[in-house]
């Protein structure tokens, strides 16, 4: 029986995921009906049952992909890749009114920006108050604040130690587990509920993961305002973080 | 036929994933360069001149819709496949910098965003 199933999880990943995520979402819809009254969106819900299934799955495989490192969820990790996940947020341009997002481009542009310096510039402090002061450690993690990729991509590129790109791929992926989880709970205080706020917030809180999820997880109808611009930012980090951004730590430090 | 829809799509995305790359490359960057949000715009554009010339009807529209429409269950798949336990484990100054960033940005969110005039849409309740 063990082997039967077995197989057929081996040859059916894909299938089983939509059917595991159609169960998970199911129980958030009820869960947010029947014990929050609707006050906490489903998709919040599932959201946060999701990553602590990935926690759950993260101890007990040792891997680095969360519940997909156990054989029978593996296509969850083509479910939830970036090729379907892009393939997704692409589909969603759809719903844009094109007067809006054209509206709204010059501060979705300048939000972008600040959405690469602030948190560079907050990387690099904490990583001063924490002790390092070379400028190629500082940049890189400064960068890891932008997004998880651009930090180790800086790295690389300017050759920092394999320990500093480490931590900056886990400042990466806080931020965006920090952006999924806060976003439903900070919306009333960021006043996300118009595309142009959504294109605000989609270049201030930066990586695709956690903005896609945490305007998944607040109104669905914003979510291509905010991917839409939030899609630029791993590049403008990218761009800035090995060249500008290191030129400037460097002459300072 | 619903898969014209499927297909526009597809063929959006590569583009916009081919002219990210180049972006990339033409910057010097290791990294694409808005590919997705490149081929949002043209997934836009194409509707608008579908549309305008009528070779878009409904049933193709449906073979966007429903990607859309797995959008979020995508989401929680990908929630699903994050590394937990290594953003967990990754020390005080990786929260410590995480927290700070996104307490910041939040800041800057509300800032930026209380300046939007209130246009015709649920009425701001206070003026900053």
């Amino acid at each position: 029986m063990g082997n039967v199933i077995e197989k057929l999880a081996k040859d059916n990943g894909l299938i089983i995921a939509f059917a595991v995520i159609g169960l998970v979402v199911l129980a958030s819809g009820f869960i947010s009906r029947k014990l929050t009254f609707g006050r906490i969106q489903g998709s919040a819900i599932a959201i946060l049952i999701g990553l602590a299934l990935a926690y759950v799955g993260g101890q007990m495989t040792g891997g680095s992909k969360g519940l997909a490192d156990l054989t029978f969820f593996s296509g969850l990790a083509l479910m939830g890749g970036n090729m379907l996940r892009d393939f997704a947020i692409v589909a969603t341009a759809f719903e844009v009114q094109p007067t809006e997002a054209r509206r709204a481009g010059w501060i979705g542009a300048l939000a972008l920006c600040i959405g690469t310096v602030l948190p560079f510039f907050i990387g690099v402090v904490v990583a001063y108050a924490f002790g390092y002061r070379d400028a190629v450690s500082l940049t890189t993690i400064g960068a890891g604040a932008v997004t998880y990729i651009v930090g180790p991509v800086t790295g690389a590129a300017i050759g920092a130690s394999s320990d500093v790109m480490a931590l900056s791929i886990a400042i990466g992926v806080i931020k965006a587990i920090l952006v999924m989880v806060s976003t439903p709970a900070l919306a009333g205080f960021m006043r996300l509920r118009t595309p142009r706020s959504a294109m605000v917030f989609g270049g201030l809180a930066g990586t695709v993961s956690g903005v896609s999820a945490g305007l998944a997880a607040t109104d669905r109808t914003l979510v291509p305002y905010g991917a839409l611009v939030a899609t630029f930012h791993t590049g403008l980090g990218c761009l800035l973080g090995p060249s500008l951004l290191y030129f400037i730590v460097r002459a300072i430090v | 036929m619903t898969l014209y829809g499927t297909a526009l799509l597809a063929v959006c995305h590569l583009l916009g994933i081919l002219l990210g790359e180049l972006l990339g490359r033409a910057l010097g960057v290791p990294a694409n360069v808005g590919g997705v949000g490149i081929a949002m715009l043209l997934l836009i554009s194409a509707r608008l001149y579908g549309h305008h010339r009528g070779w878009l009807d409904v049933k193709s529209e449906e073979g966007v819709n429903y990607w859309g429409a797995l959008y979020i269950p995508v989401v929680v798949a990908m929630a699903m496949t994050q590394n937990v336990v290594a953003a967990l484990r990754g020390g005080p100054m990786a929260v410590t910098a995480a927290v700070l960033t996104v307490a910041l940005c939040a800041c800057c969110i509300a800032f930026i965003n209380r300046l939007e005039p209130a246009a015709g849409d649920a009425p701001s309740p206070a003026q900053e």
